[in-house]
């Protein structure tokens, strides 16, 4: 921890120049320093990079007019999906340069400080849960969702940019903790004690505490927005049993961040009113409880496990079902199983913390709820193999997401089920055993299915596919990376390894720490595969275009328009008859054609592009970062813009444009027309060049 | 699919002016869903009271500190403007002349103003008997509830100010029905999240 002079209180607040990671290596240059100097200077030179880009090709009014300040849903969600990519790729690295010091940490110092491995462990956690799975799965509902329930758009645009914002903004902040300052030690979860001021001074615990207020209000807008468009603005006919399982899944997801998303507003503004106004709600003294934060942490913590993993389940549903060529087995099993989880996600929260003191009967009582939830899991499992079951498998890139997944977290199941027992808990509690086993559930049950669903959707938010080649190598590493980096850890933790540990004192523990230390750079080959896969199509796009729509012989709504989609999603919203009407239309005898023209166009409206929701989002940050700093000022004035901004927008008129019925014809009768020249293909050539995005029908 | 009759909760405008039954069923279900989420809020602040209540140090005590007479007047400020705007939606939803409209916004704005001062003067005899946040674990959930609760009323009154400049500015179109529709669920949550901290609070502190 660093303690430093402040420089110029009045206006700089708490900072001085011990705070910059570039001094601190300067004034002690130590392997860990120049480590932290590296990274933050990474993050000054990559920021530098993009922006002369920008400038260098003239971009700037671009980004700004099409994307940033875009309302569309399609170019939100994909922004989410590119603040998650860059978000793990951070993470990702943390994670390697943990493995690489506990591998040589062996009766041996290593080279991280404890304090700099501290700081690893909390922010490569943070950023995992809030800035690379939330803004991933978030951005994929939204990407998707409003394409699969025949919408135009989000139920609130508006409100779905500012929820995209304060992610960034909050993402901004776990960047700016590189540069400036230091970030908490105190894990993802932020347990006081030991985060309060007493024990946490610095600006570390401040750091983690806004970015994640941040995060959390964020999901909790986008939750409330993502049930309000299930709940409301589905096309004709397409009733709650006609949805598509992605749909499904985003619905469970949305109402678990309503319900669950403010508990952590809640826990870490309380722990915000002890650390800056000296209240008492988790402190050793004068009447605190930290055992109502931790309740408070679980009860939203849990929840998040199944906010991460259902859309994953939904992903999988769809690509299942897709690449066996068969109908969904089970649908309605799934419907029930998906709620059950979502119901059961709240009654399980206990389990984080069996070890805490409460009586034995409520251990018992929460491990027993703990064990029930694997049964919908189970259930799950089990119709995703009967759809498989005398299917025509294909095995494409997000089918074998698919099955890896369902392989490994089977796997992860099991072992979650020794945890559930509070008895056994106890042996495990805090050692490398938990650690393995939810990085067992989680990679699986969230970044297989979002790369599934990244590899599945790609070609319908861009126009071409990704290149399978490239696709396969970095589905490849990410398994073999997976068990080699984590399987070692369950031995580690059975034996007594306790997690977050930065020396290890017991030499039989090296072979298995070599182990996951490969695993590690197995991992990082992972993600260098996905980024020149995704080089290598942008270069060969040319030979993949699937502008007709339909690459994989799709059963949603999504893939019965263009590829990409126009604004407005559907030149005339759809009339739903069945559970896949797409899919239905195409193959079955004597029902309507889907690439028929439509008898008449009506004028579209969508929302205008705004500027407000930008400036709140980032402005938030700025609030948050006056508060992290003791500058107090920079606060107010950024609190009062933002109520200028909302005020502004609420006398706003005039925010929707109106896209005349003639446009509309013309663009989607083109788009017919070009549908009319593609060759059909067999789905045995998918991945082929000869794949345009039409479907051959065999009759 | 036909139009049901009352599409949304809350006093429906269905038929009665600019605003169709899509546009405020979708705005009005979102804010219920907000509302809801904000409601969660509450229930944990209520739940770290019920924790806390006994965390006291040898400190101020719920009987010592909790004056019954005050939070009752408080209670029948917050109850009359519910009513007041209550009759502000009625008059809106009917077009009736603009002054009936500002008449019950400016009494529901006035009451709502009271019932902050009555709260600050609450605060401020706490504050003078030694009892603030910092001194128990009791005071600090306390403050933040029954805060947080104080809180949302000046944004709410801060909100309605806005309403009022809204209708001025652009009469009563569509986006200005539902956003004083939203503001009276608002107003109207505050009322049943007052009712609550009365009980829990108020009359516990001085019967328990």
């Amino acid at each position: 921890m660093t303690v430093s002079v402040p420089l110029w209180p009045a206006v700089l607040g708490r900072f001085g120049w011990q705070d910059l990671p570039f001094v601190r290596a300067w004034e002690n240059p130590t392997i860990s320093e120049i480590i932290g100097a590296f990274a933050g200077a990474l993050v000054v030179v990559g920021a530098i990079i993009v922006a002369a880009l920008l400038t260098r090709y003239g971009k700037w009014r671009y980004l700004w007019t099409e994307w940033l300040t875009s309302l569309d849903h399609k170019k939100i969600g994909i922004m989410y999906i590119v603040v998650a990519f860059v978000m793990l790729s951070r993470a990702l690295v943390e994670a390697v340069l943990m493995r690489m010091q506990q591998a040589v940490a062996i009766e041996n110092p290593g080279f991280l400080s404890p304090d700099h491995f501290g700081q690893l462990f909390s922010t490569h956690g943070s950023i995992m849960i809030f800035f690379m799975a939330m803004p991933f799965l978030t951005g994929m509902i939204n990407y998707v969702l409003p394409l699969q329930i025949g919408a135009r758009d989000m139920a609130f645009p508006w409100a779905n940019s500012i929820a995209l914002w304060l992610t960034i903004g909050a993402a901004g902040l776990m960047m700016a903790s590189l540069v400036v300052g230091e970030f908490s030690t105190g894990g993802w979860s932020g347990y006081p004690p030991y985060t309060e001021r007493t024990f946490s001074p610095g600006v570390g615990v401040d750091y983690w505490i806004w970015a994640v207020t941040l995060g959390s209000i964020g999901s909790t807008m986008a939750g409330i927005n993502i049930a309000c468009t299930v709940y409301k603005l589905r096309a004709p006919g397409m009733r709650f049993m006609r949805m598509q399982m992605f749909a499904w899944t985003s619905l469970c997801t949305s109402i678990l961040m309503i319900f669950a998303m403010p508990p952590l507003t809640v826990a870490t503004l309380l722990l915000a009113l002890d650390r800056y106004l000296g209240f008492h709600f988790f402190t050793n003294d004068l009447g605190g409880n930290m055992m109502n934060y931790a309740n408070m942490f679980w009860l939203f913590g849990h929840p998040e496990v199944y906010i991460l993993i259902l859309p994953a389940f939904g992903v999988y549903s769809e690509v299942v079902s897709t690449f066996s060529t068969k109908d969904l087995y089970g649908y309605t099993s799934l419907v029930i199983a998906t709620m059950a989880i979502a119901v059961l996600s709240f009654t399980v929260w206990v389990h984080h913390f069996f070890t805490m003191g409460q009586s034995a009967n409520v251990n018992a009582a929460f491990g027993i709820a703990t064990m029930t939830i694997g049964v919908p899991t189970g259930v799950k499992i089990y119709d995703w193999i009967w759809t498989m079951f005398r299917g025509e498998v294909r095995f494409t890139v997000p089918m074998l997401y698919a099955l890896a997944f369902m392989m490994t977290f089977v796997l992860g199941g099991f072992t979650g089920i020794i945890l559930a027992m509070p008895p056994l808990d106890y042996l495990v509690h805090n050692t490398l055993f938990l650690v393995a086993h939810f990085h067992n559930m989680l990679i699986p049950g969230l970044l297989y299915g979002m790369l599934a669903g990244y590899h599945y959707w790609f070609p319908k938010a861009f126009g071409f596919r990704l290149d399978e080649r490239w696709g396969r190598i970095a589905f490849t590493c990410w398994v073999v990376g997976f068990y080699l980096a984590f399987f070692p850890l369950y031995v580690l933790g059975a034996s007594g390894m306790a997690r977050r540990t930065q020396a290890i004192f017991e030499p039989s523990f090296r072979p298995w720490l070599y182990v996951a230390g490969v695993g590690a750079f197995v991992l990082l080959a992972a993600l260098t595969s996905l980024g020149i896969q995704l080089w290598v199509s942008i270069r060969d796009r040319a030979k993949t275009r699937v502008e007709a729509g339909d690459p994989w012989d799709g059963r949603g709504l999504e893939w019965s328009v263009s590829a990409p989609p126009p604004e407005y999603n559907f030149a005339v919203l759809p009339l739903i008859d069945g559970r896949n009407p797409f899919y239905d239309h195409k193959h079955d005898e004597g029902q309507p054609d889907p690439y028929a023209s439509p008898a008449a166009y009506e004028d579209i409206v969508m929302p205008r592009g705004s500027a407000t929701s930008v400036v709140i989002g980032l402005v938030a940050a700025v609030a948050a970062f006056g508060l992290i700093w003791e500058i107090w000022g920079l606060t107010i004035v950024a609190l009062q813009v933002i109520v200028a901004a909302v005020v502004l927008r609420s006398f706003g008129r005039d925010q929707h444009r109106t896209i005349p019925a003639a446009e509309v014809a013309r663009e989607h009768e083109a788009w017919l027309t070009r549908v009319r020249a593609t060759p059909a293909i067999p789905r045995q050539l998918e991945t082929a060049a000869v794949n345009r995005g039409l479907a051959e029908i065999v009759a | 699919m036909s139009e049901p009759e009352l599409a949304h909760a809350g006093l429906n405008l269905g038929d009665t002016g600019a605003l169709t039954q899509d546009q405020a069923e979708n705005a009005i279900f979102g804010f219920w869903i907000f509302l809801m989420s904000d409601a969660v809020i509450f229930a944990l602040l209520f739940a770290t009271y019920g924790t806390m209540i006994a965390s006291t140090v040898g400190g101020p005590t719920p009987a010592s500190e909790f004056k019954l007479l005050p939070a009752f007047v408080e209670t029948l400020l917050l109850l009359t403007s519910s009513a007041t705007f209550g009759r502000a939606t009625i008059a809106m939803k009917y077009d009736e002349p603009r002054r009936v409209l500002f008449g019950w916004l400016g009494a529901t704005l006035g009451l709502g103003l009271v019932f902050l001062a009555f709260e600050a003067n609450d605060f401020a005899t706490m504050f003078a008997h030694g009892a603030y946040p910092m001194r128990s674990g009791f005071l600090s959930s306390f403050f933040a509830l029954v805060g947080l609760h104080g809180l949302h009323v000046a944004v709410a009154c801060f909100w309605l100010v806005v309403m009022v400049g809204q209708v001025c500015a652009y009469g009563l179109d569509a986006r200005v029905r539902i956003n004083l529709l939203r503001l009276g669920l608002f107003w109207h949550l505050l009322d049943i999240v007052w009712i609550a901290i009365f009980s829990v609070v108020y009359l516990q502190g001085n019967i328990g």
